[in-house]
């Protein structure tokens, strides 16, 4: 281990190679349109919306902040490996990926443009980066949060594959947190976190002797990328590239998807399970202890190949999140 | 915030077949601006929506260094600026001019 490395183990810093090759730098470090491009097939990403329409958000100059040409949401349709996907990107660096009226708009259109699609090819995938509703224009980011659910839903119910992919720096959280549990699938990297309610609003509301948002080692490993692979909450893993994104996706495109009564109350059925085992637990270290990990103090700092291994070996503890 | 808007005519309209191209993000520190083909011959107009207010001076001296340096004829350039120091800004242009000079669509 290096001497260096914080002990108890933040996340492996983002790659920072420099590398011109889309598919090879940090998913972390890039912007939406890097990941894409690095995540479909070469030069087959074409955009609904564009930056040149200026569909701009209403609200943000009453407040006195410019806008995004995007307004930090960038929807379209590619291919990946020869599979025509619809596919939306959040910017995690404009507001932090924060859901507006028209952020959320795109993604709600996108929803309802799946079920247009042939009915046994109805794939999207979202590439998540928010913290959460748009403070500043609450009420519409909170609309547009109920919208874009109920548009997944329908679109799970026509036959759709829905994919999250999160390890962007503002994680996902807030509305991106529903947004995300309501998708048929996730992939999650190291860096990525999940959650609804962030660290900090944790610790304000609740203490810091309840959660110590400061505390970098006691955040990731209750809301990072290893801890939700570990208890089923993500299907898979990534590592912190897009070619891992990318393979891992075109990997759970080809798994079947169900969504219906049966599989709801059979997802139901494990959560409730899963909070009877480890629902007292204190700490994520005691969560994978029980889920049968040998050394759990090791996990934050074990290399992707090896965690890997250890999710293998740890099969019929993650079954099916959806 | 601050709106401004800058017009220039430039020595020659810039190579290049692209119709838009879009560079950077508006963040702390950063900006976003989209430079699309659509004045006739030689002119250039930049406009600039900022976070930060009081400093079109230095805007004017970084965009007249700009035309100057890549003659930008025919851009019509929209910026929404989240803070970017000049050298930042003059970098963002230069890597928009680069894009727009490409020969494919």
């Amino acid at each position: 281990m290096n001497e260096a490395a914080p002990q108890g183990g933040e996340p492996a810093a983002p790659r920072r190679t420099g590398a011109r090759d889309p598919q090879l730098s940090s998913w972390f470090e890039s912007t939406a349109r890097q990941r894409l491009a690095g995540l479909l097939d070469g030069g087959s990403f074409s955009e609904i919306l564009g930056p040149e329409q200026r569909e701009l958000s209403p609200h943000l100059r009453q407040f006195g902040l410019p806008p995004a040409f995007d307004d930090g949401m960038i929807v379209g349709r590619g291919r990946l490996a020869g599979r025509t996907v619809l596919v939306a990107a959040q910017e995690g660096r404009f507001l932090g990926g924060a859901v507006g009226e028209v952020h959320g708009a795109k993604l709600v259109g996108l929803l309802r443009a799946v079920r247009s699609m042939a009915a046994d090819a109805r794939a999207l995938l979202i590439l998540f980066d928010t913290g959460g509703v748009r403070l500043q224009e609450a009420n519409a980011g909170e609309v547009a949060i109920a919208e874009i659910m109920h548009a997944m839903l329908q679109a799970r119910a026509a036959g759709a594959t829905i994919l999250g992919l999160i390890g962007g720096r503002a994680g996902c959280f807030g509305g991106g947190g529903l947004i995300a549990a309501c998708c048929s699938g996730l992939i999650v990297s190291e860096q990525g976190r999940i959650g609804v309610t962030g660290p900090e609003v944790i610790e304000s509301n609740q203490g810091v002797e309840e959660f110590d948002a400061a505390d970098r080692a006691l955040v990731w490993r209750t809301v990072g990328g290893k801890h939700r692979r570990l208890i089923g909450g993500a299907d898979a893993f990534a590592e912190d590239h897009a070619e891992s994104f990318r393979s891992a996706a075109i990997a759970l495109l080809e798994r079947p998807c169900r969504f219906d009564l049966e599989v709801t109350v059979a997802e139901h059925a494990r959560l409730r399970e899963r909070l009877a085992r480890l629902g007292d637990a204190d700490d994520a270290w005691a969560i994978w202890a029980r889920l049968g990990v040998a050394d759990p103090t090791r996990v934050p700092d074990m290399p992707a190949p090896e965690f890997l291994e250890l999710v293998a070996r740890l099969q019929d503890e993650r079954r099916d999140a959806r | 915030m601050e709106t401004l808007s800058f017009r220039h005519t430039a020595a020659h309209a810039l190579a290049g077949a692209r119709a838009h191209a879009l560079v950077g993000v508006v963040g702390s520190g950063n900006l976003e601006a989209l430079f699309e083909r659509v004045l006739d011959g030689n002119a250039c107009v930049v406009e600039v929506v900022t976070a930060v207010a009081g400093y079109g001076a230095v805007w004017s001296e970084v965009i007249a260094d700009f035309v100057q340096r890549y003659s930008p004829g025919g851009l019509r350039i929209c910026i929404h600026d989240g803070g970017a120091r000049p050298d930042t800004v003059a970098l963002r242009l230069a890597q928009g001019v680069s894009l727009m000079a490409d020969d494919h669509e």
